[in-house]
């Protein structure tokens, strides 16, 4: 299907672009990359009467060294982010969780921001970024505020960018010590959505797991971080055993959906299973 | 409407579109170019996939205002005249299509893959064309044509041969394990 008709505004800078917002009237959205917006509006589940194009928006691309933290730009397509050197250096969890989107094609197009503020909860970034601890950058007509990003999933579908508001960066902290990450995903072969992911980065000292931070995606209408396995693995031995321990408990407190590709029970015993998988791998097991 | 300027196979064209307009329809029917073809409404089966600034994107999913200022290449455009292009070629040779409808949108997933690993393993192409759907084939021969082509592209081989000495004629059996069984 075709999307229903709508004006069409083609801003150059934030500021333009803030201002188209306000004033496209009742229902304004924002294209990105459009791998979710135009197949939304295909569909005609959505039909904006003003879309407000960051094409050709200066500056919202790319990644770059901000000291303590990377800073990805929120028009930074998927494509570029798996190819990023900083990236790969400081937040390698991030390129391998987006090499597991959709297909080259989307990759292309899809942007790190759009995938984040339209925070699908099958979506893969958004638990990335929760585990990272990331800082999301939004500029409204109020000015620029950060947010973290523990209170900025709010709801299914739901972010803290607001009406009237652009995502324009994330700021990715760099970990100090020595860190590994990895992204286990459980998927049908013909849909890259996740039915559940596992987002871990664990920091190893001594043989023993010092630290671990583990986000969850699709366990429930937002990313949620497993708060019970991080505490268990806080100080616990390397070991297959005690790993395996800790991560018996990767489900509570998630309330995950039932849905045509699972069961929410399904779902919270892969979250243990995926859990243990990328905790392991991570921690070097 | 809003005035855009593409250029399409190497041709410049400056048309005005409703914003709306997908960049499919532009193709097929401002242009005429309806070697791009529709397979899906949900940007799932790839077959629309063309080629924006040399990258493989699904032209059902981009508005063609946002080709504006862009370099746009469809499967009309990648031969060298009368000369195939060896992805062309090697589906062709290798019988990786039956009735084609998937072929256009495969052959430039694979250009674009092919772009950026030129030898690709099995698993790899597989991986490479996640986001193309193929209803007859069952992607045996899709792969073989992929990596046939990858080899001539290497300049490896003459295109009639692929990388595991597979001929034409031991690919049809090879598809179909209950008949390479009964060998
Ligand atoms: C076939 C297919 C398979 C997919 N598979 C996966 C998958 O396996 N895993 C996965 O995570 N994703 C998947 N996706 C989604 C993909 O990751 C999208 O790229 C992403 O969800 C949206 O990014 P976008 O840049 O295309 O955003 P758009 O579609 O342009 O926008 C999405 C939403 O975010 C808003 N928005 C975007 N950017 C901003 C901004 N800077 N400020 C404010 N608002 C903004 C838009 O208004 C819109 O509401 C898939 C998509 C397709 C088509
Ligand atoms: S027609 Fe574009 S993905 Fe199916
Ligand atoms: S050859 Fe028929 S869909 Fe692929």
């Amino acid at each position: 299907m075709i999307p229903a008709p709508f004006a069409y505004a083609r801003p150059t800078t934030v500021e333009e672009a803030l201002q188209a917002i306000a004033d496209g009237g009742e229902d304004v959205k924002v294209l990105a990359g459009g791998q979710s917006l135009i197949p939304v509006m295909r569909l005609r589940l959505a039909a904006p009467e003003t879309v407000v194009d960051l094409g050709k928006v200066e500056g919202l691309r790319g990644v770059r060294d901000d000291g303590d933290a990377i800073v990805i730009g929120a028009m930074t397509t998927h494509s570029d982010v798996m190819a990023d050197p900083l990236i790969a250096e400081h937040a390698p969890l991030i390129a391998e969780a987006t090499g597991t989107v959709a297909d080259r094609q989307v990759r292309h197009r899809g942007t790190f921001g759009g995938a984040l503020v339209h925070a699908d909860p099958a979506g893969d970034l958004p638990a990335v970024a929760l585990a990272l601890d990331a800082e999301f950058v939004i500029v409204g007509p109020g000015g620029r505020r950060t947010v973290p990003a523990s209170e900025f999933f709010v709801d299914y579908l739901t972010t803290a960018v607001g009406e009237g508001d652009l995502l324009v960066e994330v700021r990715v902290p760099k970990l100090s010590g020595e860190w590994s990450m990895r992204y286990e995903k459980f998927n049908r072969v013909a849909q890259a959505w996740s039915i559940v992911a596992v987002a871990a980065a664990v920091r190893r000292e001594n043989g023993r797991i010092a630290e671990a931070r583990i986000g969850l995606t699709n366990m429930g209408p937002t990313p949620l971080r497993a708060r019970q396995v991080e505490e268990a693995l806080a100080g616990a031995e390397a070991t297959a055993e005690a790993v395996a321990a800790a991560c018996e408990r990767a489900a509570e407190g998630t309330e995950p959906s039932s849905d045509l590709n699972a069961q929410a029970d399904y779902r919270q015993h892969l979250a243990k299973v995926l859990t243990r998988r990328a905790v392991s791998t991570a921690a070097g097991l | 409407m809003t005035p855009i300027t593409v250029r399409v196979d190497g041709a410049t064209c400056a048309d005005d579109v409703e914003p709306r307009t997908l960049l499919v329809h532009y193709l097929r029917e401002q242009l005429g170019k309806v070697g791009t073809v529709v397979g899906c409404d949900t940007s799932n089966c790839g077959a629309c996939t063309v080629h924006l600034d040399g990258e493989a994107v699904k032209s059902c999913t981009v508005l063609a205002v946002q080709a504006d200022g862009s370099e746009v290449t469809t499967i009309e455009g990648v031969a060298s005249g009368a000369e195939l292009h060896p992805v062309q070629k090697a589906f062709h040779e290798m019988h990786g299509l039956q009735c084609g409808y998937c072929t256009p949108g495969m052959i430039m997933a694979s250009i674009d893959l092919l772009q950026d690993n030129p030898d690709p393993s099995d698993d790899e192409v597989r991986e490479g064309i996640e986001g193309n759907l193929c209803r007859c084939t069952g992607y045996q021969n899709i792969v073989r044509a992929v990596r046939c082509a990858a080899a001539e592209m290497r300049g490896v081989s003459n295109g009639h041969v692929s990388p595991d000495h597979v001929s034409p004629a031991v690919v049809d059996t090879a598809a179909a394990p209950h008949v390479a069984a009964q060998q």
